[in-house]
C-alpha cells in the first residue's frame, strides 16, 4: 500500500493547492457554458468526475502495454468509450437533465481535464494513486463549477436549485435580478475573481512577474 | 455562391467558436502569452478543423446515420450511437499524424506548442465543430466551409487575446490577479464585444 499521506495528497490536493481549473488552466469550456443552474452544474459535475477517475484507472492499468506513438488514440477510446455509458445512462434515468447539458456530455470527451490527467499522471502511477488523483480532480472541478453555479443562480435567478430565495421583481418580490450573470460569458468573471481569491488565500501560487 | 458566403462570415463572427460558444477555452487561454505561439496554434486549428469536419461529415452521412447502411444491405441499421467514439477517433488520428509531421519539418513550432499539441484532440473546439456540422445536417461543401471559416474565427480570437496580453505584460496588476486571473477577465471583456455580432444577418 503507498501511505496514506501521499493518497491523501492524491485526493484532496486537487482542490486548492493545484486546482484543475484555477492552475492548471483545464476543462474551462463547460465551467463557462453549463454553470447557469446550479443542478446541471452538480450533475455535469457528477459526470466528469466518474469519467476522470474510472478513466484513470484504466490508462493507468494498461500503461506499460500502451506504445506512445498511438497513446493519443488509445486514451480516446476509452475515454469516449466512458462517456458513451454515460451519456446512456443519463438518457435512461434522467431524460430532462441529459436533454439540457446536450452536447456538453459529449463534450465530456474534450474535457482537458480527462485527458491531461491521463497523459500527466496516469501514463506514469499505479493504478489506485491514477483512481485517487481523477477523483480529486473531479472534485476541484466540481467545487468551481458548484461555486459559479450557486452565485449564477442565486443572483441571475434568485433561486437555488429551483427554490425561490430572493422573490424577483416580476413575482412581486424586492429583488431585481442581475442580468449579466444570466449571460453565459459572466462566468469569465466569477472564474476570474475565484482565482484572485484562491491565490490571495495560497500566495505561493501567484505568478512571477515576467 | 452568397450562401457559402454567408455562412462563412457566420461560422467566423456571429457564432465565433471561441467567444461566443466557449469552445476551446483551454488552449485558448494557456498559448495565448505570445502572438507568434498563437498564430502557430491558430494556424494548426484551422487545418484540423478544416479537415476533420468534412471527413466526419462524410463518415457520419455514409456509415452512422440511422438506413445509411442501405448501400451494404442493412437498411435497418442505426450506428448513430457510435458518433463520439467514431467522431474523437478521425480527429486523433488527424492530430497524430499532424504531430509527427509538425516534429520533422517544423521543430522550433513543435517544441513551443509542447504539451498542447496532444491537447488539440480534446481541443472542444473541433469536437464542437464536428459536433454542430453534423447535428445542422450540413452537405459536404457546407461542412468544409463551416469548418474552415469557424477554424479562423477561433485563431482570429486567439491571436487578438494575446496581443492583448502582450502589451499587458507591464500593466502593475495586483499579485493575486496577475497571469491567469487577468487573462479571464480581458476574455470576458472580448466576449462581451464578440456578444453585439448576435443577430446580424446576411
Amino acid at each position: 500500500m503507498a501511505d496514506t499521506k501521499e493518497m491523501k495528497k492524491a485526493l484532496f490536493g486537487p482542490i486548492m493547492d493545484n486546482n484543475p481549473i484555477a492552475l492548471q488552466v483545464l476543462g474551462i469550456c463547460s465551467a463557462l457554458a453549463i454553470t447557469t443552474k446550479l443542478e446541471t452544474a452538480l450533475v455535469m459535475s457528477l459526470a466528469l468526475t466518474s469519467v476522470v477517475a474510472f478513466s484513470n484507472l484504466f490508462i493507468s492499468l494498461i500503461r506499460n502495454q500502451i506504445p506512445s506513438s498511438v497513446r493519443i488514440i488509445i486514451q480516446m477510446t476509452i475515454i469516449a468509450s466512458l462517456v458513451i455509458v454515460v451519456d446512456q445512462i443519463l438518457k435512461a434515468y434522467s431524460y430532462e437533465i441529459s436533454k439540457q447539458l446536450s452536447v456538453f456530455v459529449g463534450l465530456i470527451i474534450t474535457n482537458c481535464i480527462v485527458m491531461g490527467r491521463a497523459e500527466a499522471y496516469a501514463m506514469k502511477s499505479p493504478p489506485l494513486m491514477s483512481f485517487l488523483d481523477g477523483i480529486g480532480n473531479g472534485l476541484g472541478y466540481s467545487f468551481i463549477l458548484v461555486v459559479i453555479g450557486t452565485i449564477k443562480e442565486l443572483f441571475g435567478f434568485g433561486t437555488i436549485l429551483g427554490f425561490e430565495i430572493l422573490p424577483l421583481v416580476q413575482n412581486g418580490g424586492w429583488y431585481q435580478g442581475n442580468g449579466l450573470l444570466i449571460l453565459p460569458f459572466s462566468s469569465f468573471f466569477l472564474i476570474g475573481g475565484m482565482i484572485w481569491v484562491i491565490r490571495t488565500l495560497r500566495p505561493e501560487q501567484v505568478e512571477p512577474k515576467e | 455562391m452568397e450562401h457559402y458566403l454567408s455562412l462563412f462570415v457566420r461560422s467566423i463572427f456571429v457564432e465565433n467558436m471561441a467567444l461566443s460558444l466557449f469552445l476551446g477555452m483551454c488552449t485558448f487561454l494557456a498559448v495565448s502569452k505570445k502572438v507568434k505561439t498563437a498564430m502557430g496554434l491558430g494556424v494548426a486549428v484551422i487545418v484540423v478543423l478544416g479537415i476533420s469536419v468534412p471527413v466526419n461529415q462524410i463518415i457520419y452521412v455514409n456509415i452512422l446515420a440511422p438506413g445509411a447502411l442501405a448501400w451494404a444491405g442493412f437498411p435497418e441499421a442505426d450506428l448513430s450511437f457510435l458518433n463520439f467514439l467514431t467522431f474523437i477517433g478521425v480527429i486523433a488520428a488527424l492530430v497524430q499524424i499532424l504531430e509527427m509531421s509538425l516534429d520533422k519539418f517544423f521543430p522550433a513550432l513543435y517544441n513551443a506548442l509542447g504539451i498542447f499539441l496532444p491537447l488539440i484532440t480534446v481541443n472542444c473546439a473541433i469536437f464542437g465543430g464536428v459536433a454542430f456540422a453534423v447535428q445542422r445536417e450540413y452537405n459536404l461543401t457546407e461542412s468544409v466551409v463551416y469548418g474552415v471559416g469557424s477554424g479562423i474565427g477561433w485563431a482570429i480570437a486567439i491571436v487578438l487575446l494575446a496581443a492583448v496580453r502582450e502589451k499587458l505584460k507591464y500593466a502593475d496588476m495586483p499579485d493575486g490577479v496577475r497571469g491567469l486571473g487577468s487573462v479571464f477577465m480581458i476574455a470576458g471583456l472580448m466576449a462581451l464585444g464578440f456578444q453585439s455580432f448576435t443577430g446580424i444577418q446576411l
